[in-house]
């Protein structure tokens, strides 16, 4: 009888605990949004939408920043993603066993270096050698995408490596059988077969690098107007919050706020499309 | 010493061989260039971060760096440190029996098709994938602000616990899946009540995939900066018991100081400029921490493995 009962409580308490991060989504939810809601209301959707941010002034336009983090993200996509593929493949097609027991840990510490480490040595290394090769001050768009494509390497890497192994080996068998050689085997078969999972990766490295605060303040310059080429700086929402926040008040903080709810629902999109891509090779 | 000639491989191909196969396939050569290629520029990333951080951080390494007390001619780490220790331990006190009830939950007690296992999944999905400066500014707008809490160590700590949820949870579920059933069978048929399985023949044996995953989490509180400059603030004094002779009030004084960690710590001497030093000696040893963490955690989950091959 004891038991019985020990057993019905400690069921209980699992059911909760597994409740906690549905729980924790919903106040988060409802916490940023019922935030950034009213703010948006209060500044007015044609001044926040706008392209001019001057807090000074009441004028609290966002535009430049959410096209600031998409170009820094599609920049990291450039650099990054192809990068990252060939080196899922080289590790899960190419690489000697000996190599891979020093390459797979050393892709695994790359995930684990705090972004601040990684934006020093953005600041340090690349900021200079930007400045040598195109005499400006070497903080930019260019910079930012270079250092956010080396940081969602590890991410791109770590999720389609094992969808690639996981691809059957009969895939590459037969191709090889058809007198294909070991890289178009691979690229023409193995790599479409494991699409999904490679896309997966993809995503979670675009949701990173979005969401990258620390590394990217120190070297995207920061300016607060509309980003313009290559090599001018730019200033992403994650860092506009960042870097007014300190000092903020009233109206100011809260609209440092809604940008924080912007980012959230633009990660909320990349999520959604993550679970699709997932369900979608679950059907298939 | 010549092998005999029946176990000699005949599909050997030699340098000669490969070379003529690509000589025919002048594509193949340009992707297996390319790959090898993007593999050279990775490593070389990687050597090029590690090796810069090594080089410049370790001369710069003083001993007065891990000085007891933080005063502004010492800028020393100390503090930090201890902090960071602290932070970690409260955030996994909240987090990892949360995680693991509700990853034992989702892997032994919980049907097949439940449609809560999905729901808890999906919110887990959406949990990671939110970007730290949002759990910051959320705990900021919770913990601090609606709470009253201020700048504390308490409100960074809950914040991270949440942070690190999602992954100490599917790391342990998968840890719970990977235990074979034959475990649970035997441990049924012996008459051994459900709750008794979970936690004498299920954990254990799921151990070192827990620790695994537990000490991933830890990696990513040390390195974590963004979720705290709001929530636990930039406080650089050693942590202070209180004076008031209440027992308790004293204990928990410190949760409510604030406090930073030394990634904080490495953002601040950046940002303030005039450390640059003291910066890369911080990048040192948060580097030596997050090998340090890696390799635990692998060689716990080689452990695993080789547990469940043997078993």
């Amino acid at each position: 009888m004891k038991n019985k009962l020990k057993e019905t409580v400690m069921h209980v308490v699992f059911f909760l605990t597994a409740c906690v991060s549905i729980a924790a989504v919903l106040i988060i939810c409802v916490y940023l949004l019922g935030n950034g809601i009213p703010t948006i209301a209060e500044i007015g959707l044609e001044n926040f939408f706008g392209i001019t941010w001057k807090p000074s002034k009441d004028l609290y336009g966002i535009v430049p920043f959410i096209v600031g983090s998409i170009y820094v993200t599609a920049g990291a996509i450039v650099v990054g993603v192809p990068i990252g593929i060939l080196c899922a493949v080289y590790l899960a097609y190419f690489c000697p066993k000996k190599l891979y027991k020093i390459l797979n840990p050393a892709v695994r510490l790359m995930a684990g270096i705090p972004s601040i480490v990684y934006g020093f040595f953005g600041l340090m290394v690349i900021v200079p050698v930007i400045q040598q090769l195109a005499g400006t001050s070497g903080k930019g768009l260019l910079t930012a995408s270079i250092l956010l494509g080396i940081m969602i390497l590890p991410t791109i890497i770590g999720t389609a490596e094992p969808a690639l192994r996981a691809v059957p080996g009969s895939y590459y068998e037969g191709a090889l059988a058809l007198g294909a050689t070991h890289e178009r085997s691979t690229f023409s078969v193995v790599l479409p077969a494991a699409k999904s999972g490679v896309m997966s990766g993809v995503i979670l490295g675009v949701g990173r690098a979005i969401g990258e605060t620390m590394a990217v303040i120190m070297i995207a310059g920061n300016q607060t107007k509309m980003p313009g080429g290559l090599l001018d700086g730019l200033r992403t929402m994650t860092s506009n919050i960042v870097l007014e926040m300190g000092y903020s008040t009233g109206l100011h903080r809260r609209a440092l706020i809604a940008t924080g709810v912007v980012l959230f629902v633009f990660i909320l999109i990349i999520n959604i499309c993550f679970s699709l891509i997932k369900r979608g090779d679950k059907a298939s | 010493m010549k092998k005999p000639e029946a176990t000699q491989a005949v599909n050997v191909l030699t340098f000669r061989d490969r070379w003529q196969s690509y000589l025919k396939h002048p594509l193949s050569l340009m992707v297996w260039l390319i790959v090898h290629l993007a593999v050279i520029l990775t490593a070389g990333v990687i050597i090029l971060l590690v090796g810069y951080i090594l080089v410049t951080g370790i001369p710069n390494l003083k001993p007065e760096l891990f000085a007891w007390k933080f005063t502004t001619d010492n800028q020393s780490m100390m503090p930090a440190l201890v902090n960071t220790v602290c932070m970690t331990i409260l955030s996994l006190l909240m987090a990892v029996p949360v995680g693991v009830g509700a990853a034992i939950y989702l892997a032994e007690y919980a049907g097949r098709g439940n449609k809560l296992v999905k729901l808890v999944r999906l919110t887990a999905e959406t949990l990671s994938g939110i970007p730290s400066i949002v759990y910051g500014l959320f705990g900021m707008m919770l913990f601090n602000i609606a709470f009253g809490w201020g700048y504390s160590m308490l409100a960074g700590c809950v914040t991270l616990a949440i942070m690190i949820l999602p992954l100490v949870m599917r790391t342990t579920e998968e840890a719970l899946l990977s235990v074979p059933d034959s475990y649970r069978e035997g441990s049924f048929g012996l008459g051994v009540g459900k709750l008794r399985t979970v936690f004498r023949i299920i954990l254990p044996s799921a151990m070192p995939g827990i620790l695994a995953g537990i000490i991933l989490a830890i990696g990513r509180i040390v390195g974590e900066s963004a979720a705290l400059i709001f929530t636990s603030g930039s406080g650089k004094e050693n942590l202070q018991f209180g004076q008031t002779g209440n027992f308790f009030a004293d204990l928990f004084a410190p949760l409510f100081q604030s406090t930073r960690t030394l990634s904080v710590h490495m953002y601040n001497l950046m940002s303030e400029g005039l450390h640059t030093q003291e910066a890369q000696a911080t990048a040192v040893v948060l580097l030596i921490l997050v090998i340090a963490i890696n390799a635990l955690s692998s060689f716990l989950a080689k452990k695993l493995t080789k547990g469940n091959e043997n078993g």
